[in-house]
């Protein structure tokens, strides 16, 4: 892979799609005012959570913001990156505009997952990173080089699983053709992502980390920076992070071979 | 004519196609228990195309025009059969062989809506690896050949139709491909775009010995562009071979619109033994065989008073839609 060409590629997709996205300027002001009505929105829901009670799952509210403060940025990346792209495949493949993607001498993975970004998920990962360092303030966490390592490889395999589950079902539109309702379904299943695990009962605890890993997209990651993690689970999540990219990559690849292409 | 540059040997294509009946019963029949069968689309095809020529595919709509251009391009894995196309086989869709080559669709598009034509083109360049300086110079060269200047700089969804095309074309262009694949490029054109377009391609084909291959339901596109023509019914070849040969072959008798000076010659030339389709007063229409046309001109001319003459050639619309008849025309 000639990697030189495919940063001039990206520099190309980035300038592109910026252009395209400030040609509505509304829609973006719509989408900024979202991101922080949505954020202002669940801190309150999660303040109500914990108003009887102190504790959910063993976890203080204070505690409980760092994993709302993961899910805004991993939300953010997710409407920066993965939403205005992998919900295109579909459209790719309805119409058949996947033929394009699929003549051109560049990856098609690379080309489908990154030509388009939404500007306006940028405020929505700013927003989550402010909240963060606020969390590390008021849980007085000591910040050091092995914690920001950790917590950088944690957060980058929750990306890594959240990409591959979401390209994962939009691959499968090789065959089914529509497949909004399961990127819906997925979607709904990453807002339980804002809650610890703990405070789930034991057979909803296996079902998110085992069929549907929300447990590694943000509670891992926050157990990270509150010191709380074993090693086990860190390693456990890289592992797991791994086997979902390779596997969403073969998986698109043996797809493509019963790609039919729309008729003209 | 170079060497052979596209070799395909007996080729098919099997789809699985499901069916629903009409109606609400339909409809949940369908649901829960989809029937689905193999249906063959592309049966046992071979042909060989050489470097620089242009070939015409034509066919009815499902023929199969699309899928062969598809597998050729290699976005189709093949059931059976093989396919060389510049020595690749095209469903591994190697780098090299990608940069060889381009697909235009006249009834999809690859530009950036809401951004001017530009953009996309540099984006492409980006994509097929060229650097600004030459991306620049193969924009203003094709643009030029294209006569578009103002538009590369208006945002697609602005553009007419036509412009759009040509603005199409240049970012299927811009790799400067050996080989094209055109499905329809012409699709929903006004009549002077296509002219341009056809202008353009002919000039394309000559300047980069270019292959093209074309499925076209204007005929103008087909006989203006391609010598050569393959024809496809339902799945399977019924003719490969030279334009005019098949018009010759389809259409193998013309109409002579004869004036005679007087009534009493046009009964006399009646009754010579010619097939005559139609005769009012003075005027006589004959049917006579393509290889007997100057003999039987000569008799005519020789043996009758004529005033005036007409050479009435079919409709070429007329004599391929033949070709398209689903039903087997033997050709």
């Amino acid at each position: 892979m000639n990697l030189s060409k495919y940063i001039k590629v990206y520099k190309k997709f980035l300038h592109t799609s910026l252009a395209s996205e400030l040609e509505y300027k509304t829609n973006i002001l719509v989408d900024l005012i979202t991101a922080i009505l949505s954020l202002i929105g669940s801190i309150f829901l999660l303040s109500i959570f914990f108003q009887n009670n102190g504790y959910i799952g063993g976890w203080k509210y204070e505690q409980a913001l760092i994993i709302q403060g993961i899910y805004t940025i991993l939300n953010g990346i997710t409407n920066t990156w993965f939403n205005p792209n992998l919900t295109e495949i579909v459209k790719h493949i309805r119409e058949g505009t996947l033929d394009f993607v699929l003549l051109k001498p560049i990856d098609s993975q690379f080309f489908i997952s990154l030509k388009k970004i939404n500007p306006s998920g940028f405020l929505e990962i700013m927003l989550g990173f402010f909240l963060l360092f606020y969390c590390i303030i008021i849980n007085q966490i000591n910040l050091n080089l092995s914690l920001l390592t950790l917590s950088l490889i944690t957060i980058s395999c929750s990306i890594c699983i959240l990409y591959s589950l979401w390209f994962f079902i939009s691959t499968t539109t090789i065959w089914f053709v529509k497949t909004w309702n399961a990127i819906e379904v997925l979607r709904s299943f990453l807002y339980i992502g804002r809650f610890p695990l703990n405070s789930f009962s034991f057979s909803l605890r296996v079902f998110f980390s085992i069929f549907i890993p929300i447990a590694f997209i943000t509670t891992i990651p926050s157990e990270v920076f509150l010191g709380l993690s074993q090693l086990w689970k860190i390693f456990l999540e890289v592992i797991v992070a791994t086997v979902f990219l390779i596997t969403s990559r073969k998986f698109w690849l043996f797809a493509l071979k019963f790609y039919s292409s729309a008729s003209s | 004519m170079g060497q052979n540059i596209i070799d395909v040997r007996n080729l098919s294509k099997s789809f699985n196609i499901s069916s629903k009946e009409p109606g609400l019963k339909g409809t949940i029949k369908h649901f829960f228990r989809r029937e689905t069968k193999s249906l063959k689309v592309i049966k046992d095809i071979s042909f060989e195309i050489k470097e620089g020529e242009i070939v015409g595919f034509l066919g009815a709509n499902g023929a199969g025009k699309t899928t062969i251009l598809k597998m050729l391009c290699g976005l189709i894995y093949p059931s059976e059969g093989s396919i060389l196309v510049s020595g690749y086989l095209p469903f591994r869709r190697k780098e090299n062989f990608l940069k060889n080559i381009t697909l235009i669709m006249g009834q999809k598009q690859q530009l950036i809506w809401d951004l001017p034509p530009i953009e996309s083109f540099y984006l492409n360049a980006s994509i097929y690896d060229l650097d600004k300086f030459e991306a620049k110079k193969r924009i203003k060269k094709l643009s030029e050949m294209l006569e578009i200047d103002e538009e590369l700089f208006i945002p697609v969804r602005k553009l007419s139709l036509g412009q759009r095309m040509k603005s199409e074309l240049l970012a299927a262009l811009i790799h400067e491909p050996n080989i094209l694949f055109l499905d329809e490029p012409t699709l929903g054109l006004d009549i002077n775009a296509q002219r341009n377009l056809r202008k353009f391609l002919q000039k394309y084909n000559k300047e980069n010995n270019a292959t093209i291959c074309l499925t076209s339901h204007y005929m103008k596109d087909i006989t203006s562009l391609c010598k050569r023509v393959i024809c496809v019914q339902e799945g399977a070849i019924s003719y490969d071979g030279k334009l005019d040969l098949l018009l010759k072959k389809l259409s193998p008798v013309k109409e002579i619109l004869i004036v005679c000076r007087s009534e009493d010659d046009a009964i006399k030339l009646e009754n010579y033994g010619f097939t005559v389709k139609n005769k009012i007063k003075n005027e006589i229409t004959i049917k006579i065989e393509n290889n007997s046309i100057t003999s039987s001109l000569k008799t005519i001319l020789n043996n009758f008073d004529i005033e005036d003459l007409f050479i009435n050639e079919p409709p070429i619309d007329e004599i391929i839609g033949k070709v398209l008849i689903k039903k087997d025309y033997d050709i």
